[in-house]
């Protein structure tokens, strides 16, 4: 396979109006590339305005700053919530699908008019959203927005409309992929990453269908049309929502780390059938992971607590375990392959580290593994989750994942999308190759900030702790590591918009003319289409080093998982 | 990104079948710890939940204080209500109080019934570090016993507006 494109002939006819990208020599649908300018830039709105935000709610819980007052800092931790969990990393993974479903199928965008409705309800939501939060304060009730607190009716009503806006780009993203099969624009299976983006949309599909569920009630309640409603549904059916929604990130996120690893070292994936299998897992078994929100409430039984909170069997959790080998293994073998051999982890030694889509793929991997994965399972226990339910160790963990892993690898993955979507080069290239080092030491701190604090029952949402004077002074120490890492992340968030604006604002459209940003003229994806049967298969190359890491990270999970319930064992007894 | 080749379905390697079986069992683990916690372990979460109303839960919190009152607390003016041990004892959870003070005894098992009168509310119990999600309309119960004594706060953890972070309550364990 020399070029990367399959051969189905396009025709200039008014159907198909594209590009061809000269340096993946993949056709670029027009409209695809509208669409994914116009989400990629209102995902980065968002994110500067929920990152605005961030720097002040973390001066303000940062005890010796402590900057606002509370009407404020509750007000701005719903706009972060709102801005951050949502709408940046949804816009972004919009951006995805119409990227995954379209150009690297070699199809055209089957349904443009209905993506520009979708994306024009999404940008009005997420606007809306903004503007009732700043402008009523009775709509300070968090992301969460539990009932009975009652927001403004325009408040769910933004929701509704971001979330509608969601499901229409959704279904195009399915659209696209029927027709291209029909008109044979790809010949047999899905490429592995279109295959996760398809795992995402198939859970985005049901996760904003219980959003529904959850909201819309919500909205006809705060109108008076219903009269009551019970604030236990409410959770169950919100975080049937809310829960899943973050699988959505976690399963685009796995499909942007094979993307990022095949565009930097160039991998060719160990075994399709061992990574399919993980997005398989993630599909059936994820959305039971809801019941975490709901592990210390009233009215539901060990039984139903503890199978669903275990995914069945820790079968999603499995499907990451299994990502978190084939990833590294699959580029150990593409450096070994290409002579990087020495011990255990001389290849890791000459990976590209001055690449930014290569350094953000691995801390986002480390990061999300490492703390948000470990963490996550831990506290997803049902019987730990009383010591942790509602405090900071809760935020410690899902900054960890969507935060240091998410939005880390959307990061990465963006200054590809400059020149090779927005056609411009990058500018400030040695800022980008900084930046993920920058964003992600300071998201690290931030969540090992968090989860001390937590650990010492620092509660979450809570404008002053110390008021209570039950914390130990221990905490103005955690509490001081979180400020200083949320101030070294936003010095890597502005890194990141500057970064962006400067190259999208300044300088002539130019067709790219390489893949890498900082490491060489080589293109890693026509490398990966060389690596041959025989050297995937060489005892040289096996992947020696990546099955020590992934041991190495099962050690420190255990160790982590065991103490938490040596932790559990010294307090009161409760029944 | 690339479409696989055609046949793509492969057996796995051995360092794939390895570390797939290490990780399954290290899942099974997991899942075992909990029943085995359920069934040995002295902390598990309460399920025992009763409907009630904020009207209704409020007539048995105000019973309970007058028949079991010792005292006042001089900072806040709250009883201080102590039951005998094994009874059912009584916390309300409102915008911004914890109502009553609990005086409990070391090692004895007690009752705790939690229910709010108007939004979600979260008992966080310090520096012990239990939390319980508390919500109107449930009364849920917890059965305590205290293996520690002194003098304990009751932080609300859930939001509840802009006063949630003066939610502030005690419990006297002697």
């Amino acid at each position: 396979m020399a070029t990367l494109a399959p051969t189905t002939p396009w025709t200039k006819d008014a159907k198909d109006d594209y590009r061809n990208c000269p340096v993946t020599t993949l056709k670029v649908d027009m409209h695809t590339e509208r669409l994914i300018i116009a989400n990629a830039v209102m995902a980065v709105v968002c994110l500067t305005l929920g990152g605005i935000a961030a720097l002040l709610i973390a001066l303000t819980r940062w005890q010796a700053v402590h900057l606002l007052g509370a009407a404020w800092f509750y007000r701005l931790l719903t706009l972060h919530g709102i801005d951050m969990l949502i709408a940046w990393i949804v816009f972004f993974e919009m951006a995805g699908l119409h990227f995954g479903s379209t150009v690297l199928l070699n199809a055209r965008h089957a349904a443009p008019k209905l993506a520009w409705l979708g994306f024009g309800m999404m940008t009005v939501g997420g606007l809306m959203a903004n503007a009732v939060v700043l402008i009523d304060p009775n709509s300070s009730v968090m992301f969460s927005a539990y009932v009975p607190l009652k927001a403004h009716p325009l408040f769910y009503l933004s929701y509704i409309l971001f979330a509608v806006g969601a499901l229409i780009t959704v279904i195009t993203f399915f659209i696209n992929i029927v027709v291209a099969k029909r008109e044979n624009r790809f010949q047999g299976s899905l490429p592995l990453v279109v295959f996760g983006l398809m795992t995402a949309a198939i859970l985005a599909t049901y996760t904003l269908l219980e959003g529904a569920a959850a909201i819309v009630p919500a909205f006809l309640w705060s109108l008076g049309i219903l009269k009551t409603y019970d604030p236990g549904i409410y959770r169950n059916f919100f975080w049937g929502f809310g829960h899943p929604a973050q699988q959505v990130n976690l399963a685009a996120m796995v499909s942007i780390w094979y993307a990022l690893a095949q565009m930097t070292v160039g991998i060719r994936p160990v075994n399709e059938k061992f990574s399919r299998l993980a997005f398989i897992l993630y599909l059936f078994f994820i959305n039971l992971g809801s019941a975490h929100h709901l592990l210390v409430d009233p009215g539901l039984s060990f039984a139903w607590k503890a199978v669903n909170t275990s995914y069945a069997m820790y079968l999603a959790v499995l499907g990451s375990m299994m990502h978190a080998f084939s990833i590294p293994a699959a580029l150990e073998i593409a450096l070994r392959s290409r002579g990087y051999r020495k011990g255990l982890f001389g290849w890791l030694r000459n990976a590209p580290w001055a690449e930014p889509g290569f350094s953000s793929l691995v801390l986002s991997m480390f990061l999300f593994g490492w703390i948000g994965g470990v963490t996550g399972v831990t506290i997803g226990t049902e019987q730990i989750n009383m010591l942790v339910h509602n405090t900071l160790r809760l935020p410690g963990h899902f900054h960890a994942t969507v935060v240091s892993g998410t939005t880390l690898a959307f990061m990465g993955f963006t200054y590809y999308v400059i020149p090779l979507i927005f056609r411009k080069e990058l500018k400030l290239k040695s800022w980008a190759k900084w930046q993920p080092y920058i964003f992600g030491f300071g998201m690290l701190l931030t969540s090992l900030g968090m989860i001390t604090s937590g650990l010492q029952g620092v509660a979450r949402r809570n404008w002053d702790i110390t008021f209570a004077g039950v914390v130990p002074g221990t905490v103005e120490i955690t509490l001081a590591i979180f400020g200083i890492g949320a101030l070294l992340a936003v010095v890597g968030g502005i890194m990141y918009v500057t970064i962006v604006l400067v190259s999208i604002l300044t300088g002539p459209r130019l067709e790219a003319s390489n893949l890498l940003l900082l490491t060489g003229t080589h293109n890693p994806i026509i490398e990966s289409t060389k690596i041959t049967d025989e050297q995937m298969e060489d005892k040289q190359n096996q992947p020696k080093g990546s099955l020590v890491l992934v041991f190495a990270f099962l050690v420190w999970f255990a160790i982590y998982y065991l103490s938490n319930w040596w932790l559990l064992g010294r307090t009161w007894f409760i029944r | 990104m690339l479409a696989p080749e055609k046949n793509w379905w492969k057996p796995m390697g051995r360092i794939e079948k390895t570390w797939l079986t290490v990780a399954f069992v290290w899942c099974i683990f997991l899942t075992l710890m909990m029943p085995l916690w359920y069934f040995n372990g002295k902390q598990n979460v309460p399920t025992e939940t009763y409907r009630t109303t904020p009207a209704d839960y409020g007539a048995k919190v105000n019973a309970f204080v007058e028949q079991y009152t010792v005292g006042k607390d001089d900072a806040t003016g709250l009883p201080i209500v102590s039951a005998p041990p094994g009874s059912d004892i009584y916390l309300r959870a409102s915008t911004w109080q914890w109502y009553p003070i609990l005086q409990l005894e070391k090692g004895k098992e007690y009752r705790l019934h939690l229910s709010s009168m108007d939004y979600n509310h979260g008992f966080s119990l310090q520096p012990v570090n239990i939390n319980l999600q508390v919500l109107p309309g449930y009364d849920y119960v917890a059965t305590i016993t205290p293996t520690s004594s002194g003098e304990f706060t009751i932080v609300c953890n859930e939001y509840c507006f802009v006063g949630h972070h003066t939610m502030v309550g005690k419990m006297i364990v002697k």
